[in-house]
């Protein structure tokens, strides 16, 4: 359909060139590379496709991304949004807005950070294992239950201020939290890995 | 709508063959437009079908550059993990998943309890890997019976192998074999559905004793599926034939037996949480047991894990009632205890009717700082009429594999496999991963780390090989895997059957309000995916 409706719009410019308006070449021209650009920015190129690891709710495709919002916007975000900054195993930052009732893990979905979720947030894992790298702000969360620290007790790399990523809810005290991805992967001894001392 | 991309020159770079089609395009203005008028349409149209043919090219341009071609056997964790972390490292990577199963998942499907939905809803994610478009699963491809691994090796640039540990730990004592004694994974395949189990048929109902020998998760599941009530069970996935069998069994009491001390139990608390939790059981804990000794004190010190079950294991000691109540399901901790042998029935049957235990002490171990059992030379005697062995998983060799048989394991080194335990030579393009690469230890997440370290071997190998390697030069993969299966008659599964599978599985479930009925019988299986 697509390369019948530029092939018309080809031969109307070519008309529209023959009768001397230059004009309407010009518009067609131009209504062809809008549907065009259109089209390609929807047909994502399967080779680069990256497998995501998304929820549902996640609305997929780059057109609507969660970036970080211009400094006017701030002011009036703070009252919706935290900032959060993730920090990987390699020490790369991250900066994203979380919505307050939101957990880490959604917000680190939605915003493509690699944050496993096996369970999907159902406490029955302990992939989203996080690293709270300020203690105050530790100190801020609620205790964890019985079942995430169940949970922790088997997360990899785990530290005194150790949380799981589904678990901890964005609060406007927590606006700033820092959160380290855990270097687990440095230090898996296949001869049977065991957690750091708590 | 044909497009005729023949005449064009098909490259990747998007914009350059946008501006090619455009150039066509404007190319127009300098030719007569009267004269031309027909060849211009032409032109046109080319040009037209020029930019679309480069947005076409691009979105399916993979095909060309699928140099990668790498296989996993299994299909459990640990094999889903491995083929995403390669899909995701290596964009010319095309990867080929094998099972000898016709269902994938492995112990997700087979080993995660029926009463344990949310450990398995890791599928998804594993189902959205499946997906990708550079990844197929291809189920009842055994390997060592559909295909050897040396013609594997042979088809695939890399193969790694994830197949896990189908067989177990033997005991190695008198009456191991009597009817009634079986390994926990044997009962854990029957209620799971397992299709070379479903004729397994556990004698329920000869007794109201069964002993399970172990302390650890699977220990756990296999007690708390015996003491759960039925109904509790019925709105789960578990096999109905099994569903069938405990409704009618008479087992009330089910001893979980160590070797060692409550400090030492190799259980997680979540799991032991859960089930001194059951209603109306019966927990006995020995007081006398948890005394614990500074050595135990320092075990415990640095493992977070054994001080919160030890405090669990405390606090259902002291808050349990002192006998048990008439009818009341009844679950025993026992300590200390090491099988020396199974007895028989006094009919002499066949069947075991009492396990004598050797009791034992806690010493200390030079070597690894942990302590062990050893025996005192007192005996015991506990009557029962089911034994079920939870003492740990091995794996099984196969043709052409390197294999340390003490340990249980492919000799390896972050995952690159050796050619025998004492040579350090490494054989070329075969990987491990998962239990059969580091032992039937951890949790489905442990596989997430494994396959990361595995994958990681993979990519430092490719890098160092470079373009003239064996690496370089092109596979059949997974062309030549299904024209070999193809001649020897072999029904390969692919995962859109698994997905016919599981929607029939979860339609039939949805009319007894379980959320699947899971299908058990081979040639169901196969012919549900011819239709």
């Amino acid at each position: 359909m697509l390369a019948s409706k530029s092939l018309k719009l080809g031969t109307q410019a070519i008309r529209g060139l023959s009768r001397g308006l230059l004009f309407s070449y010009l518009f067609s021209v131009l209504r062809m590379l809008i549907i065009v650009f259109i089209v390609s920015r929807f047909s994502k190129p399967v080779a680069q496709a990256t497998i995501t690891r998304r929820k549902q709710y996640v609305q997929g495709g780059e057109l609507f991304s969660t970036t970080a919002t211009s400094s006017a916007d701030v002011e009036n975000e703070e009252k919706k949004k935290i900032s959060v900054t993730f920090v990987d195993k390699d020490g790369e930052e991250t900066q994203i807005k979380v919505p307050i009732g939101m957990s880490m893990l959604e917000a680190a979905h939605e915003n493509d950070i690699e944050l496993e979720g096996a369970c999907e947030g159902s406490l029955a894992c302990s992939t989203c294992h996080v690293i709270v790298m300020d203690v105050e702000q530790y100190n801020k969360l609620e205790d964890p239950t019985d079942e995430e620290n169940d949970m922790l007790d088997l997360a990899f790399g785990l530290t005194e201020t150790s949380r799981l990523g589904c678990q901890v809810i964005a609060k406007p005290e927590l606006d700033g939290l820092r959160l380290a991805l855990p270097a687990a992967t440095r230090n898996f001894a296949v001869d049977g890995f065991k957690p750091k001392p708590h | 709508m044909l497009i005729n991309t023949t005449n064009l020159n098909i490259s990747y770079d998007y914009p350059f063959h946008f501006n090619g089609g455009l150039a066509l395009f404007f190319r127009q203005k300098t030719l007569n437009p009267k004269s031309d008028f027909h060849s211009s349409k032409a032109l046109c149209q080319r040009s037209s079908m020029a930019i679309f043919g480069a947005m076409i090219a691009r979105a399916y341009s993979s095909a060309a550059t699928r140099s990668l071609r790498v296989c996993v056997v299994g299909s459990g964790p640990a094999g889903f993990y491995t083929a995403e972390k390669m899909l995701k490292a290596h964009e010319e990577a095309e990867v080929d998943i094998i099972d000898r199963l016709p269902t994938p998942f492995g112990l997700v499907r087979s080993g995660v309890a029926p009463d344990h939905p949310e450990t398995k809803i890791v599928i998804n994610q594993f189902s959205r890997v499946a997906h990708n478009e550079r990844c197929s699963f291809f189920g009842n491809v055994s390997l060592g019976s559909s295909i050897s691994l040396s013609e594997l090796r042979q088809i695939y640039h890399v193969v790694v192998l994830a197949y896990g540990a189908e067989s177990d730990r033997v005991l190695g004592i008198p009456g191991e074999d009597l009817s009634g004694v079986h390994s926990a994974r044997e009962f854990v395949w029957w209620y799971n559905g397992h299709p070379d189990f479903n004729q397994f048929s556990p004698d329920l109902k000869n007794t109201d004793t069964a002993i399970v020998l172990g302390q650890g998760n699977v220990a756990l599941d296999v007690a708390r599926i015996l003491l759960r009530p039925p109904a509790e069970l019925a709105t789960t996935d578990i096999a109905s034939h099994a569903l069938a069998a405990l409704r009618e069994s008479s087992i009330r009491k089910v001893y979980l037996v160590g070797r060692r001390g409550p400090a030492q139990a190799a259980c997680t608390a979540k799991e032991l949480r859960e089930i001194l939790a059951i209603k109306h059981l019966y927990v006995n804990i020995k007081q006398a047991d948890l005394q614990i000794t500074s050595a135990d004190e320092e075990e415990m010190k640095s493992n977070r894990i054994r001080r919160r079950v030890f405090d669990l294991l405390s606090k259902a000691s002291s808050s349990n009632q002192t006998r048990p109540s008439s009818g009341q399901r009844e679950l025993h901790f026992t300590f200390f205890r090491k099988p020396d042998k199974f007895l028989e029935s006094n009919d002499k049957s066949g069947h075991v009717a009492c396990v004598n235990f050797e009791k034992t002490a806690l010493k200390g171990s030079a070597g690894s700082g942990n302590q062990i059992a050893a025996g005192t030379g007192e005996y015991e005697d506990l009557k029962c009429g089911l034994v079920l062995k939870s003492i740990g998983y091995k794996s099984i060799p196969v043709d052409g594999l390197p294999f340390d048989h003490s340990k249980g394991v492919v000799p390896n080194i972050g995952g690159r496999v050796l050619s025998s335990r004492d040579v350090d030579q490494l054989e070329d393009g075969l990987y491990v991963c998962g239990w059969l690469k580091r032992g039937p230890t951890g949790i489905i997440a442990t596989n997430l780390y494994d396959a990361e370290e595995t994958v990681g071997s993979i990519s430092e190998d490719l890098k160092k090989r470079g373009p003239t390697s064996k690496f370089a030069s092109p596979k059949p993969g997974r062309e030549g895997l299904l024209q070999l299966l193809e001649n020897r008659n072999i029904q390969v599964v692919t995962f859109s059957d698994w997905e016919k599978i599981d929607s029939e599985e979860r339609r039939h479930g949805s009319l007894s309000g379980k959320p699947r009925e899971k299908l058990t019988n081979w040639k169901y299986l196969l012919e549900l995916t011819t239709k």
